[in-house]
């Protein structure tokens, strides 16, 4: 395993695009991780002779309506985002491979019901499935992270379904099997490893997408509740004052496309190396 | 083929099914009491209307009473009352559906409009300076928060051209310009991530089908660079662009939702945050059912015409 990490990092590192996502995707990590100790600035203090201001030395991103730092509300709402995110991805990558694997291993009715209950989420647009856990749940940044976790699952679940089926119908697998080991064991040890990459990579893309779900749903009102900073919360309340210092509005939604971009490169990188149908293609 | 067709409206029937029982599932999942909580903000709460409601709602049945009773007044077009305003829901949404697919169809046109010479461009001048900006494009496109650029538009226009009516909505059959006027920036907005998309799968699935055995047959009895691309590749290369129309479309429909808040435009999403911040359930579900019906059948007969134009597409 640590012969094949050591070259898919060699090749990462000739993939320029994906090393590009990556150092994005880690950068908006650090700062997550790292936020307090980055700025001195609490991101909740208020100054009256401070609002409004644009980029200087004291404010980098300038100042909102409250007079509060810009810069470092973005590193506090990148912590939301990346928690939110995260935590949804955590959540429906589980939840949804172990659907997927179980639906895999024990065929028949199992199968059928559960990727049948799958397909009936699916139906569902993004959005409108998120805004609906959130209308039962009430708003708040757990409750998004569910709420996007649930609508990801049959991602996940179709997702590890198709191949686990196809690595169990192995010969190698029915001999494992013929010799005697056991269920749990034959998908650890046979199965998991044969669908890891393409969990990965979706887990990277999907990383990508929840950052932009969650912060259209805090920008709806929805997501993450004031006064904790949250990057959509951020540019819902700067259209207020857009006129009078268009920067929050401005420093914020750019904040949300490069935490995006950074993974979505990443992970379109990491399909490209791990993905051998792709490999040698630019697509 | 027909068999097909039966097939996936048995599944389509099925789907829906689950769908309404999951959007009619919704209010009991509310933590604690729904009925409460419908009337929270209200001051005049008396028993008697918390009753009332109940009844009215069919709460004080047992559930599967209630889920045929609220089924059949669904089939029969009763989606049920608004709480706040006592009208009907299904007119409520049908009075905001207009505003919402005028945006989704037009974001669509344009999308397809332009993701079509962009893809050829990309790949036809692989490698190049333009397929290089058009891929970059495409990258930062994906992943664009769209309601960000509608704020940003916003800021632009209100700025340079202070004459523009970026804001609000009116009816295409009232005042066609007009309409047509404040709903170019949305359209615009939501449909950049969409354009991407396109743009990057149709590039792709070109460079792979000008990459096979046919086109070399098709160059090397010696045809026109242009007739093998339009009249031989390009038709080959459509057929997965038709493919993720229908999950495209889901992007877009996320994408119109939040971009009403920006724009001010009275559509479905506009509606449902409404319903939300009023606790308005059964306008909720209402919305949500009728946009994931209208959302499922799209998505059907999309796969239907990629079955119809691919006779490759076996039935199984």
């Amino acid at each position: 395993m640590t012969a094949q990490v050591r070259d898919f990092l060699r090749r990462l590192a000739r993939n320029p695009v994906g090393m590009l996502g990556l150092a994005l995707a880690a950068l908006v990590i650090l700062a997550a991780a790292l936020g307090p100790l980055l700025t001195p600035v609490d991101p909740l203090k208020q100054s009256v002779l401070e609002r409004f201001q644009g980029p200087s030395w004291r404010h980098l991103l300038g100042t909102d309506n409250f007079g509060r730092d810009t810069l470092a509300r973005i590193l506090y709402g990148y912590r939301v985002s990346v928690a939110v995110s995260f935590g949804a991805v955590a959540l429906s990558g589980l939840v949804g491979s172990t659907i997927g694997l179980a639906a895999a291993f024990f065929g028949g009715w199992i199968d059928r019901v559960l990727m049948r209950l799958m397909d009936i989420l699916l139906a569902f647009p993004i959005i409108l499935l998120a805004i609906a856990v959130l209308a039962v749940l009430g708003p708040g940044a757990v409750n998004t992270a569910l709420a996007i976790g649930i609508v990801y699952t049959p991602i996940f679940a179709r997702l590890a379904r198709g191949p686990a089926l196809t690595v169990l119908s192995w010969d190698y697998v029915s001999a494992a099997r013929a010799v005697g080991a056991g269920g749990a064991r034959v998908v650890v040890r046979h199965v998991l490893p044969n669908i890891f990459a393409p969990i990965l990579v979706q887990t990277t893309l999907s990383l990508s997408t929840a950052i932009l779900v969650e912060a259209s749903l805090s920008f709806l009102g929805l997501g993450t509740q004031p006064p904790t900073p949250s990057l959509g919360l951020m540019l819902s309340q700067a259209r207020d004052y857009m006129l009078l210092s268009p920067w929050v509005s401005i420093f914020s939604g750019f904040a949300i496309l490069l935490a995006s971009l950074g993974f979505n490169l990443f992970g379109d990188g990491m399909r490209d190396l791990l993905d051998p149908t792709l490999r040698g293609r630019d697509v | 083929m027909i068999a097909y067709v039966l097939r996936r409206l048995l599944d389509l029937a099925f789907v829906l099914l689950g769908v309404s029982i999951l959007v009619f599932l919704m209010v009991r999942f509310i933590p604690g009491d729904a009925v409460e909580i419908m009337l929270g903000a209200n001051t005049d709460i008396t028993p008697d209307r918390v009753a009332a409601l109940r009844h009215g709602l069919g709460l004080d049945l047992p559930i599967h009473a209630q889920y045929w009773k609220w089924l059949t007044g669904v089939l029969h077009g009763d989606l049920g009352t608004s709480i706040w305003t006592g009208r009907p829901v299904s007119g409520e949404i049908l009075a905001r559906l207009p505003a919402t697919l005028e945006i989704t169809l037009l974001a669509l046109l344009l999308a397809l409009a332009l993701s079509f010479p962009l893809g050829v461009l990309a790949a036809r001048a692989r490698g190049s300076v333009s397929d290089v900006v058009v891929r970059v494009l495409s990258i930062v496109g994906l992943t664009l928060p769209t309601f960000w650029v509608g704020v940003l538009m916003l800021l632009v226009f209100s700025l340079y051209l202070p004459g523009w009516p970026a804001i609000g909505y009116v009816p295409f059959t009232e005042q066609p310009l007009g309409n047509l006027a404040r709903m170019a920036l949305p359209t615009i907005a939501v449909s950049l991530p969409i354009i991407a998309g396109l743009t990057r799968i149709l590039r792709s699935s070109l460079l792979d089908v000008l990459g096979s055995d046919y086109v070399r047959t098709a160059r090397s009895k010696g045809l026109g660079e242009r007739i093998v691309l339009y009249k031989h590749a390009l038709r080959n290369a459509l057929i997965p662009m038709v493919t993720v129309i229908g999950v495209q479309l889901g992007y877009l429909l996320s994408g119109v939702v939040v971009i009403e808040q920006v724009f001010a435009i009275p559509g479905i999403g506009r509606l449902i945050i409404g319903a939300i911040n009023q606790r308005n359930y059964p306008l909720i579900q209402g919305i949500v059912l009728v946009v994931t019906a209208v959302f499922v059948l799209v998505n059907l007969l999309v796969d239907l015409t990629y079955a119809w134009i691919d006779p490759r597409v076996e039935y199984s």
